[in-house]
C-alpha cells in the first residue's frame, strides 16, 4: 500500500511534465492545425541550449534564462515563421510530415553539435528527501509536481481569466468571427507558439535532471505527450492536463505491476482503445465531421 | 505524343539495362546499397498504395517490413525455403494490415497516424521481448540466402539480381493494380469518399484492401531484407523506419507510380554521396525534405507534374487562340 | 403499378431543431418530380436521408417496394439509385472518360473481376456513348478539373447515369449553368427519362427549368410539404405564392 503511494507521487510528477508538453501540443493544434511530431525533440533541445551556455562559462540561472529566450526564438518564432506559415496552406498532413523531418533534424543536430552520450544536467530543485505524513518522499518528485502544477494553473488562468486568453480562445475556435470582432488573430497565434516554446523549455528544465540530457530523449517524451493529448481530448486544454497525469501514473504503475518489458505497451493500448471507442478523448468534444 | 511515348520506352529500357549491367563490377558494398534500394522501394511502393493512392495515413510500414524479415529469418534458419516464408509473410501482413485498417473506417488523418504509430511501437516491443521467437536483442544471425532454380545466390551479385527481379515483379503487379478499376476506386477514396460512396464504391472494403495490400508489400520487402543483411534484430524496425518510409514516399512524390523509386533512391543513396559531410548528412537530409515540402508538398515528381501540366495548358490555350482566330477570319 | 420511391413520414433533427419534419411522398415510374422551396427548408437534408448519407431520426424509405432506410449509399447505388450533389463532385485529376468509367465500374462484375479483368471494366464504349450523349466528345481525354463549370456540371450529371439507374436524385443540376447549356441539360434529362424510363427527383431553384421539365412539383417549407401537384396547379396555389413564389 505504501509502495503504491510512492508510485502515485512519482507518476503524478512525470505526468505533470507530460501534461505541460501535451498542453502545448493541443494549443498548436487548436490555433493552427499543427500536429507537431517534433514536440518531443522540442523538449529535448532546450536542455542542450542551456548546457551549451553553461559550457561557455555562464552560471546556471543565466543559462536557464538564455535557454528559455533561445527556445522562444527558435521553437516559437522560428518554428512558426520558417516552417508552419509556409506549410499551412498545403494542409494538415504535409505539415505533420515536415515536423517529422524537423524532429530528425533537431535530433541529429543535438547528436552532432553536442554528443551522442548522455550528459548530466543540474536540477533547479535541491536533492534530498522530505517527510510528509510520516513518509519519506524525494524532494525532486514533490518539486517537479509543484512547479508543473503552478505552470498549468498559470496557463489556465491566462486562458480563462484574462482578456488575452479569451482572445486566444476566440482565435482558436473561429478565426473568421474573431477577426471581425477585432481580435488580432495573427498575433494570438504567434502567442500560442511562444507559449508552447516556453512550456517545452520548462518541461526540459524539469525532466532532464531525471533522464539526463540525451539526443534521443524526444522519442519517449513526444509519444507520451501525443498519447496524453489524445487520451485526454485533443481539443481541450484541461483534457491534455488530465491525460498527462493519467499517462504518468499508468506508466509508473505498469512498470511496477505489469512487466518492465511491456510497460511501454500499456499507454499505447490505452491510446488505441480511446481512439477506437471515444475518439474525442475523455474530456474532449467530438469534432464535426464534414460531409 | 507518340514521340514522347517512344522516348519514355527508350528511357525505361536504358534504365533497366543499366540496373542489370552497371553493377556487375560493383564491389560488395555497392551491391549491398543497391540491393537495399530495391528492397526499400518495394516497401515504399506498398505505402504509396495506402497513402499516395488511397489517401490513408500509415506510420506502421516499418513494422510490416519487420514482420516480413522475422518471418523469413525464423523460417529459413529452420531450413524452410524462402519462397514459403514469402507466402507466410504476405498472408500474415495482409491479415494484420486488414485489421489495422479498421480504425481507418472510424477515424481519419492524425488519429489514424497515431493508431498506426502505436501499432508500430507495439510491434517493436514484441520483436524485442519475445525471446523464444525472435531471440530478442541478440537477434537472429546466419540467415541463409536462397537458391533460385538451383542457383545459389550467396554471393552479392546474384542476390542483387534476386532483389532487382523481385522489384520488377512487384512493380508490374502494382502497375496492374493501379490501372485496374481498383486503382481508380483508391483514387476516388482519396479525393472524395462521399461522392465515391454515392457511385456505388464500397469505400470500406477498398480502404481495408488498400491497407492490407500496402502492408503485404511491406512484408515482401521484409522477406528480402532478412537474407540481404543475413542478420535480423529489432533495431532497424523501430518507429523511425516507418517515418523514413513515409518520407521516401512523400519526397519522391506520393500518388505517383515512380515516386517510391525516387524517394528510396534519395533516402538510401544520398547518405552515401553525402559521406564527406560525415555525421551531418541526416541533418542536411531533414532540412532538404522540409525545403522540398514547403516548395512542393507532392514531392519531386509533383514539381515535374506541375511543370508538364502548365506547358500543356499553355499549348492548349494557344491552340484555342489559333482556332478562334481562324473562326474570326472565315466568316 | 408500384411506386419507384416511397417516402413515409421522414424526420430529421439536428440538436432539437427539425430540419425535415414528417415528409411523405411517392414517385411513380418514369416521373420527373420537382422539389422546390426556399433555402433551408430541408430539401437537401431530405435527399441525404433518402440516400443514406444521413440516417433519418424517424420514418421509412422504400425503393421498388423494398425498405432501404439506413442502407449505406453504396448499397443503394447497387439497387439502381443514383444522385448528384449541390456542389460539384467530379474527380478533377481523372479524365472525363475515367470519371465516367469510375461511375459505372462497380456495376460490372465483382471485386475479383475488377482486379483481374480489363482496366476499363469493359466500359469504354458505354462511357464514349455517354460522352457523345452529353456532347463532351472534344473533352473526353481532358482532366475533369480543367473543364468549365457548366461542362463539369454536365459531367456530374452524366456520371449519375452511368450505372443505368432506375431512380436519380439531382440536387440543383442547373445551378450556375449558362442558358445555352441549360437548354442542353434539360433536353438530355428529358431524353434519358423517355428512352431509359429513368425516374427523377430534381431539387432546383430555377423555376422556369422546373416548371418546364417536371411532371409533378412538390413544394417544401420549414421541413414540411406545403403543396404537391402539376406545375400549373402549384403555380396557382396561394400558399405557395405566399411562401415562395411571392418574392
Amino acid at each position: 500500500m505504501s509502495n503504491l503511494l510512492d508510485l502515485l507521487i512519482a507518476g503524478l510528477a512525470t505526468g505533470a511534465i507530460y501534461a505541460i508538453v501535451a498542453v502545448g501540443f493541443t494549443l498548436l493544434w487548436q490555433t493552427s492545425q499543427t500536429i507537431n511530431f517534433a514536440q518531443g525533440e522540442f523538449v529535448m533541445l532546450p536542455a542542450f541550449l542551456m548546457l551549451a551556455v553553461m559550457h561557455a562559462g555562464a552560471p546556471f540561472w543565466l543559462a536557464i534564462l538564455i535557454g528559455i529566450a533561445l527556445s522562444l526564438l527558435l521553437l516559437g518564432l522560428g518554428f512558426k515563421m520558417l516552417l508552419v506559415d509556409p506549410m499551412l496552406r498545403h494542409g494538415v498532413l504535409p505539415l505533420a510530415i515536415a515536423t517529422m523531418a524537423l524532429a530528425i533534424g533537431i535530433k541529429e543536430a543535438a547528436k552532432q553539435f553536442w554528443s551522442a552520450e548522455a550528459s548530466p544536467f543540474p536540477s533547479i530543485i535541491p536533492g534530498g528527501d522530505i517527510t510528509i505524513f510520516g513518509r519519506v518522499v524525494a524532494l525532486q518528485s514533490i518539486g517537479v509536481l509543484v512547479l508543473a502544477i503552478l505552470a498549468v494553473l498559470g496557463l489556465t488562468t491566462l486562458l480563462n481569466r484574462t482578456s488575452i486568453g479569451h482572445q486566444m480562445q476566440a482565435a482558436a475556435q473561429n478565426p473568421t468571427v474573431a477577426r471581425i470582432i477585432g481580435v488580432p488573430v495573427e498575433r494570438m497565434i504567434l502567442l500560442t507558439f511562444l507559449i508552447n516554446a516556453f512550456l517545452v523549455a520548462l518541461a526540459s528544465l524539469l525532466i532532464t535532471p531525471i533522464y539526463l540530457a540525451k539526443f534521443s530523449n524526444g522519442e519517449v517524451l513526444g509519444q507520451a505527450a501525443f498519447i496524453a493529448a489524445i487520451v485526454g481530448g485533443f481539443n481541450q486544454v484541461r483534457g491534455a492536463i488530465a491525460g498527462g497525469l493519467l499517462i504518468g501514473v499508468v506508466d509508473n504503475l505498469s512498470a511496477a505491476y505489469v512487466s518492465t518489458q511491456y510497460r511501454a505497451a500499456v499507454p499505447l493500448v490505452l491510446l488505441i482503445a480511446i481512439i477506437l471507442f471515444r475518439p474525442q478523448g475523455m474530456l474532449g468534444r467530438p469534432e464535426e465531421r464534414t460531409v | 505524343m507518340t514521340a514522347a511515348k517512344t522516348l519514355k520506352i527508350g528511357l525505361g529500357i536504358v534504365v533497366i539495362a543499366a540496373l542489370i549491367i552497371v553493377p556487375m563490377n560493383f564491389n560488395r558494398y555497392g551491391l549491398f546499397i543497391l540491393s537495399q534500394w530495391a528492397v526499400m522501394t518495394i516497401a515504399a511502393m506498398g505505402l504509396n498504395l495506402t497513402l499516395g493512392y488511397a489517401g490513408q495515413v500509415s506510420l506502421a510500414q516499418g513494422a510490416f517490413v519487420g514482420i516480413g524479415a522475422y518471418t523469413a529469418a525464423i523460417m529459413t534458419s529452420n531450413g524452410l525455403p524462402l519462397i514459403g516464408a514469402l507466402g507466410v509473410a504476405i498472408v500474415l501482413c495482409f491479415a494484420i494490415g486488414w485489421i489495422l485498417g479498421y480504425p481507418a473506417l472510424r477515424v481519419q488523418h492524425h488519429y489514424l497516424a497515431f493508431v498506426t504509430l502505436a501499432f508500430s511501437t507495439l510491434a517493436f516491443l514484441v520483436f524485442r521481448n519475445e525471446d523464444w521467437l525472435t531471440k530478442g536483442i541478440y537477434g537472429i544471425s546466419n540467415i541463409p540466402r536462397p537458391e533460385i532454380f538451383g542457383y545459389p545466390t550467396r554471393r552479392p551479385l546474384p542476390f542483387y539480381y534476386v532483389c532487382l527481379g523481385s522489384l520488377a515483379l512487384v512493380s508490374l503487379a502494382v502497375w496492374w493494380l493501379i490501372r485496374s478499376p481498383w486503382g481508380r476506386a483508391f483514387i476516388a477514396l482519396r479525393e472524395n469518399p462521399v461522392r465515391a460512396l454515392s457511385l456505388g464504391i464500397d469505400t470500406r472494403r477498398y480502404t481495408l484492401m488498400a491497407f492490407a495490400i500496402g502492408s503485404a508489400l511491406g512484408g515482401v520487402a521484409g522477406t528480402l531484407y532478412a537474407p540481404l543483411t543475413q542478420y535480423v534484430d529489432p533495431v532497424p524496425f523501430h518507429l523511425s523506419l516507418s517515418l523514413d518510409l513515409l518520407m521516401m514516399v512523400i519526397v519522391g512524390g506520393s500518388g505517383f507510380f515512380f515516386g517510391p523509386f525516387l524517394g528510396a533512391m534519395i533516402a538510401v543513396l544520398l547518405p552515401e554521396w553525402l559521406r564527406f559531410t560525415q555525421g551531418y548528412y541526416l541533418m542536411l537530409y531533414a532540412i532538404a525534405v522540409i525545403g522540398l515540402l514547403i516548395y512542393s508538398p507532392t514531392g519531386i515528381l509533383g514539381i515535374l507534374d506541375r511543370f508538364i501540366s502548365e506547358r500543356r495548358t499553355k499549348a492548349a490555350s494557344a491552340q484555342r487562340a489559333v482556332a478562334k482566330a481562324k473562326l474570326e477570319v472565315t466568316p | 403499378m408500384t411506386a419507384v420511391l416511397e417516402v413515409t413520414n421522414i424526420r430529421k433533427s439536428f440538436g432539437g431543431i427539425a430540419a425535415v419534419n414528417g415528409v411523405s411522398f411517392d414517385v411513380q415510374e418514369g416521373e420527373i418530380l420537382g422539389l422546390i422551396g426556399p433555402n433551408g427548408c430541408g430539401k437537401s437534408t431530405l435527399f441525404n436521408c433518402i440516400l443514406g448519407q444521413l440516417s433519418p431520426s424517424a420514418g421509412e424509405v422504400k425503393v421498388d417496394g423494398k425498405v432501404v432506410t439506413g442502407m449505406r449509399p453504396s448499397e443503394l447505388n447497387g439497387l439502381g439509385v443514383s444522385r448528384t450533389f449541390q456542389l460539384l463532385q467530379v474527380f478533377p485529376k481523372l479524365s472525363v472518360r475515367e470519371n465516367l468509367i469510375l461511375a459505372g465500374q462497380e456495376h460490372q462484375g465483382n471485386m475479383l473481376s475488377r482486379l483481374l479483368g480489363p482496366s476499363d471494366a469493359g466500359l469504354t464504349e458505354a462511357a464514349n456513348q455517354m460522352i457523345g450523349f452529353f456532347k463532351l466528345d472534344h473533352l473526353a481525354n481532358e482532366p475533369a478539373g480543367g473543364l468549365s463549370y457548366g461542362q463539369q456540371k454536365l459531367l456530374d450529371a452524366a456520371m449519375a447515369f452511368m450505372g443505368g439507374p432506375r431512380l436519380v436524385l439531382l440536387d440543383e443540376p442547373a445551378g450556375g449553368v449558362n442558358l445555352t447549356m441549360l437548354a442542353d441539360l434539360k433536353d438530355r434529362l428529358r431524353a434519358i427519362n423517355q428512352e431509359k424510363r429513368a425516374t427523377f427527383v430534381v431539387i432546383e431553384h430555377n423555376m422556369e427549368f422546373v416548371m418546364s421539365l417536371c411532371t409533378r412539383v412538390m413544394v417544401m417549407a420549414e421541413g414540411k410539404v406545403l403543396a404537391m401537384g402539376r406545375p400549373d396547379e402549384v403555380r396557382a396555389n396561394p400558399a405557395v405564392i405566399e411562401a415562395y413564389l411571392g418574392h
